[in-house]
């Protein structure tokens, strides 16, 4: 196929993957910022302790992180019926991606909220702080450095779980290097996307770095 | 000056709480303490670590809660709050760390601001109220800065600033200096008797140095394993210790004691009888010292010793050589024993005292 005939279609792929990411980065991003504040809270030792819902968290997260995306996306069927209306499609594909990526960034955000002094809470505590406030004014922003680069790396592994959306046939950039460079033995066309993936990731480790930094304060 | 009005203001009724250790043991870190603090004064918990002073001291803002016995703060009784009707309490009662505790994601003002906001006050309140705090602890210039960017004794301040903000009744001190170097310490010291003083505010200081009790305490439990062992006026404590704990407690600030070793080279090195006569405004002065071998004509030269305040009172001992004709120096050590504490340690000849009598004070 010549350029003219594939540019359109480049940029209809780019949109799609552009559209799947932010939602999954989006609604993982809230999902598991709850998820992983819960995980957190419910710690034994921890200012809401509930060692039954922590035991809950803990197993979910453990139980949906490790599976293959391409075996989750299957598994979930039955969910994404009955969310979706449908197995098929970018939405379809879309929804799996929001619920492993909550999962995901489930864990990244109980790490790095583990890692604040816990004697800054205690001081907050101490000062009458409610723990709806504390999550809000302490644990959030004393952790959002390492939260903002917890994002980058959520967003890499979103842009990563997007290229299989050609099995739901969800569209996206994967999918179009596997129909017009892979299978067309066009390695020109998949040398292209491969660089427009590259630099995305670039540009946004950049930009994450960028305001880790600012965030830290130091 | 105590400031002390010698109502209560803390009052630990039989408190206790005891942790559920690994396997099934109990931990009684604060095992049946019975005491009151009195409003306006600086009363110190010291104690080796573990010994159960800094659980005691949560036990007054409620960040533990007692598992039995009861402490009342102010009129309130904790005992059996709900969570949410602790948060007031709380709120009333400031409280300064050891490791500071600040928010290293707000500046100083937004620190010192943090309970004022808690507390709902409107912004440009706060904002009043946080400047004349940062002047009270004279760092103004830093308002803008981040805790990240200041010296320890700078961020002890902002520490002091944000538990002063809401003008509580009480401030809870807790190892508030063991991260400052000695003079660091001092400055700290020297505020937390300023915001005692000028401000009336009842200080509980949680420590493991006695310096810190014998620079600004007024009265002074002693922990161990739990329990208070002793406890009263601090300059009573440090002059007639009855526990061995705090003996030891009294030895880390006072080194005018000649140890069994020194009191043996003194004998060696001054042919003289060597005697340790206390000081102290219970007892005697120097000025009594020096007068009484003045009146039986025996020459007294210090030798070793030390004499400082504790609790702003004269407290300490001198180690003198007596030289004189024998009678002289017997009469002279009588006069002495009228007047103050006298440990006779003898000559090299005819040495004297039991081996260890040099840490036992």
């Amino acid at each position: 196929m010549t350029a003219d005939q594939l540019l359109p279609l480049l940029w209809q792929a780019f949109l799609e993957t552009a559209w799947m990411v932010m939602v999954a980065l989006a609604v993982g991003g809230v999902c598991g910022l709850a998820i992983g504040m819960g995980l957190y809270l419910t710690r034994p030792g921890n200012l809401l302790a509930n060692r039954p819902v922590f035991a809950v968290l803990n197993l979910a997260v453990n139980i949906v992180r490790p599976i293959p995306f391409i075996i989750f996306l299957v598994a979930l069927g039955p969910v994404t019926r009955a969310v979706v209306g449908k197995t098929i499609g970018i939405e379809a594909f879309a929804f799996a991606m929001c619920v492993m990526s909550s999962f995901v960034f489930a864990r990244l955000v109980e790490q790095n909220l583990v890692s604040i002094d816990p004697g800054v809470v205690e001081a907050a505590r101490a000062m009458g702080a409610s723990p709806l406030r504390i999550v809000r004014t302490v644990l959030i922003p004393e952790a959002l450095s390492p939260l903002i680069l917890g994002t980058t790396f959520l967003f890499v592994g979103v842009l990563d779980m997007s290229a299989i959306g050609g099995y739901l046939g969800a569209g996206g950039l994967g999918d179009f290097a596997i129909q017009y460079g892979y299978r067309q033995f066009d390695w020109g066309v998949t040398a292209v996307v491969v660089a427009i993936i590259i630099v995305i990731v670039q540009l946004v480790q950049w930009l994450g770095n960028t305001l880790a930094r600012r965030a830290l304060r130091r | 000056m105590p400031t002390a009005t010698g109502e209560t203001i803390i009052s630990f009724r039989e408190a206790a709480k005891v942790f559920d250790g690994r396997k099934g043991a109990e931990v009684r870190a604060v095992d049946g303490v019975t005491l009151d603090v009195r409003a306006g004064e600086i009363f110190g918990v010291i104690g080796y670590s573990g010994a159960g002073k800094s659980t005691l001291v949560r036990l007054v803002n409620a960040l533990e809660r007692t598992t039995s016995g009861a402490v009342v703060v102010d009129g309130t009784d904790l005992t059996g709050l709900s969570e949410a009707r602790l948060r007031p309490v709380r709120a009333g009662i400031g409280m300064i760390f050891q490791q500071f505790n600040l928010l290293s994601s707000r500046t100083v003002a937004g620190n010192v601001a943090y309970p004022l906001e808690v507390a709902g006050w409107s912004a440009a309140r706060r904002r009043e109220r946080v400047r004349e705090l940062l002047d009270f602890v004279g760092i103004a210039d830093k308002a803008d800065v981040y805790p990240a960017k200041l010296s320890g004794g700078q961020k002890q301040r902002v520490g002091i600033a944000r538990a002063l903000a809401t003008n509580p009744k009480i401030l809870l001190a807790d190892e508030a200096t063991s991260a400052l170097d000695p003079e660091t310490t001092h400055d700290v010291l020297a505020l937390l008797q300023r915001v005692n003083r000028e401000l009336g505010i009842t200080v509980v200081v949680i420590t493991h140095e006695m310096d810190v009790v014998r620079s600004i305490c007024h009265r002074v439990a002693v922990m161990e394993h739990g329990k208070v062992v002793e406890l009263g006026d601090a300059y009573q404590v440090f002059s007639a210790p009855t526990q061995e704990v705090t003996r030891r407690f009294v030895s880390t600030a006072l080194k005018d004691r000649p140890s069994v070793a020194v009191i043996e080279r003194l004998r060696t090195r001054h042919a003289g009888r060597i005697v340790t006569v206390g000081v102290d405004d219970v007892t005697g002065s120097s000025a009594h010292v020096t007068h009484v071998l003045r009146e039986h004509g025996v020459d007294g030269t210090i030798v070793y010793g030390g004499i400082t305040e504790v609790a702003e009172r004269p407290y300490g001992s001198l180690t003198v050589e007596l030289v004189g004709p024998d009678d002289a120096v017997r009469a002279a050590l009588a006069g002495l024993r009228s007047v103050t504490d006298v440990v006779d340690h003898g000559t090299a000849r005819d040495p004297l005292g039991a081996p260890d009598e040099g840490n036992d004070r």
